[in-house]
């Protein structure tokens, strides 16, 4: 009796433990699959003509310079925009709204935003931005862009500047210096590495962002620098194209879906480095 | 501190600016704060204004009408809510046990040299944009399992009674059950990470007492880890189901765009998110804008109560832990 009962229990572990290692292939499995797609079908795709064209008509050959450009001006204005924002809004969480209930409020709504599904923030900044100037704009995108960075920066910098140990707070007050002063100078140079992460990651998650897009920065087939003017963006290009019947423009979506993906991964890793060699120095 | 108060008896120019630019930097913070709450509140009621035509044509009926025909100005959004929550339901119902396993895996399995790479490998799934996982479903998964599936689950799961509804159609690729499988693969890293976070915090004491009276490795997780981390489990789960019901790209792509309700999986559908991405910029008429901004105001009201349920999920494990 109590050998069976030995023999089933082990038998149990045996078969979950299988189970979860099936089910990490499983998970690997995908990723591997799609990786290897984007890389063989982006690298067949990639050229020079990429980096120096513009997109083209259907059916001909061409690049995707304007939307480089497009999409490198568009993560540029949601940086701008929502990274202060969301530095200072961090700040008010972590040094300013202790214990608070409307601490608490803002960041338990920070916490929902951050994972809003982007499109109702695009739909949001279309019927704010787009409907009252009549027209699609870069700008409109950037500010949709800038929602999406904003709960982030602000979840990283809250979490970083409470991890700053509040004896160097207390050693700079004790000297008399203003409280502005100590966030500036002392907390703000020692949280530096985790606040420039979070700002990375934004930009790795903003570069892929599409949907919102679609109702703000919309596309634009030629070279434009004004971002009041509806401006080309990588993954708008992306969606078109790769929606679209023409084989030409399928094989551009790949070859920009390919650069996206590096360009994503890189900016990951690079933040991922920087947490790791603070982390390290802390330590 | 005094200074401030009385800046006249004792304070010199330097104090009274100081406490001047302290006072300001505290209005510019506190401003940025309630900038984030406002701009939640501004979403909802910007899509309610946005969406307000149709809610006074259609009335509440709007949520369980089934037409959507734009050359009549006839709208109801009974065909994408019922798509976002098949689709979802789909997801929710792989990732999950995937997502338990492979929490499972890193934290008491995988020997100690694998747990690293193996946790990171699973986190860049998440970090691939959606609009990848869109693309590589429709020219690669959607032509696979249209190949090699569906026809399969339409021959024998097909003629089951009741279920086979579910399993019989045409063998296109497109539709409801691929959208289901693109969003699991979508969220799994999201479940995996929360789970595998949440099951570290165990305190290794309380492991260690279960192994040292003899419980096994399944045992531990099951009886111990699983019981200590519940909410935050639940919470990570919700936090999934948020996002596979408001992703947009990668369902739009493989879900084939089909305005009609089936109880086929194999058939095309659509959902929320689609419908909108799909017929934006083709909306042509002010009722037919009004409909899809009030789709999106549905979506977020939807995705607003369960990510508040993930959060205050989340939140009773860390109250527990005493931070």
């Amino acid at each position: 009796m109590t050998f069976s009962l030995y023999a089933r229990r082990r038998a149990r572990n045996l078969i979950a433990q299988t189970l979860a290692i099936l089910a990490t292939l499983f998970g690997l499995f995908w990723l591997v699959w799609i990786m290897w797609t984007t890389l063989t079908k982006g690298l067949g795709s990639l050229n020079l003509a990429l980096f120096t064209q513009m997109t083209p008509p259907p059916g001909d050959a061409g690049g995707m310079l304007n939307a480089f450009y497009g999409s490198a001006v568009l993560s540029l204005l949601g940086i701008v925009i929502g990274a202060p924002i969301g530095v200072l809004a961090g700040t008010f969480l972590a040094e300013y709204s202790r214990k608070s209930w409307l601490g608490e409020t803002v960041r338990f709504v920070n916490d929902i935003l951050l994972s809003a599904p982007s499109i109702v923030l695009g739909l949001f900044v279309y019927t704010l931005v787009v409907a009252q100037m009549g027209h699609f704009s870069a700008l409109a995108g950037g500010i949709a862009l800038a929602f999406i960075v904003l709960p982030v920066v602000v979840r990283t910098t809250d979490e970083m500047l409470q991890l700053v140990p509040s004896q160097m707070r207390e050693a700079a007050l004790s000297l008399g210096v203003p409280q502005w002063k100590v966030t500036m100078q002392v907390l703000y140079r020692s949280a530096l590495p985790g606040i420039v992460t979070g700002i990375l990651l934004a930009l790795a998650r903003i570069s892929g962002e599409t949907a919102p897009l679609l109702f703000t920065a919309l596309n634009n087939q030629y070279w434009t620098t004004n971002i009041m003017a509806p401006m080309a963006n990588v993954p708008v290009v992306i969606f078109q194209y790769a929606m679209s019947p023409y084989e030409s423009w399928q094989e551009l979506a790949w070859a920009g879906a390919f650069m996206l993906t590096v360009f994503v991964l890189g900016i990951s890793l690079l933040a991922r480095v920087i947490v790791l060699r603070n982390k390290i120095s802390h330590d | 501190m005094n200074a401030t108060i009385f800046p006249s008896a004792v304070a010199g120019k330097r104090d009274i600016l100081d406490a001047r630019a302290d006072r300001g930097f505290r209005w510019l913070v506190t401003g940025a704060g309630v900038l984030v709450l406002v701009s939640l509140a501004a979403a909802a009621l910007s899509m309610l204004w946005g969406g307000r035509a149709a809610f006074q044509k259609f009335g509440i009926e709007f949520l369980w009408r089934d037409a959507w025909d734009p050359v009549m100005q006839d709208f109801g959004a009974l065909v994408p809510i019922y798509g976002t929550i098949v689709t979802a339901v789909i997801a929710m119902i792989i990732a999950v046990p995937i997502s338990f396993g492979i929490a499972m895996f890193l934290t008491e399995i995988a020997p100690k040299w694998l747990r690293g790479p193996v946790g990171s490998a699973i986190e860049l799934l998440a970090g691939i944009p959606s609009i990848i996982y869109g693309m590589w479903g429709l020219f690669v998964l959607v032509p696979f399992l249209a190949e090699h599936v569906y026809p399969w689950v339409d021959a024998n799961l097909g003629q089951m009674p009741l279920a086979g509804a579910l399993f019989s159609g045409p063998p296109l690729g497109l539709g409801m059950g691929t959208a289901g499988l693109v969003l699991a693969i979508m969220v799994i890293p999201f479940i995996a990470s929360v789970m595998r976070d949440v099951f570290l915090t165990v305190p290794t004491p309380l492991k260690e007492s279960a192994y040292a009276l003899g419980a096994t490795t399944t045992e531990v997780v099951w009886d111990v880890v699983l019981p200590y981390t519940r909410s935050a489990v639940i919470g990570g789960i919700f936090l999934g189901l948020g996002r596979a019901l408001g992703e947009t790209m990668a369902v739009t792509f493989v879900l084939g765009n089909a305005h009609f309700l089936t109880t086929s999986l194999l058939e095309p559908g659509n959902s929320i998110a689609a419908t909108i991405a799909n017929e934006f910029t083709e909306a042509d008429s002010p009722m037919y804008l009004s409909s899809l901004i009030a789709l999106g105001f549905v979506l977020f009201l939807v995705t607003f109560v369960v990510l508040t349920i993930a959060r205050l999920m989340l939140r009773q494990l860390a109250r527990k832990e005493g931070n």
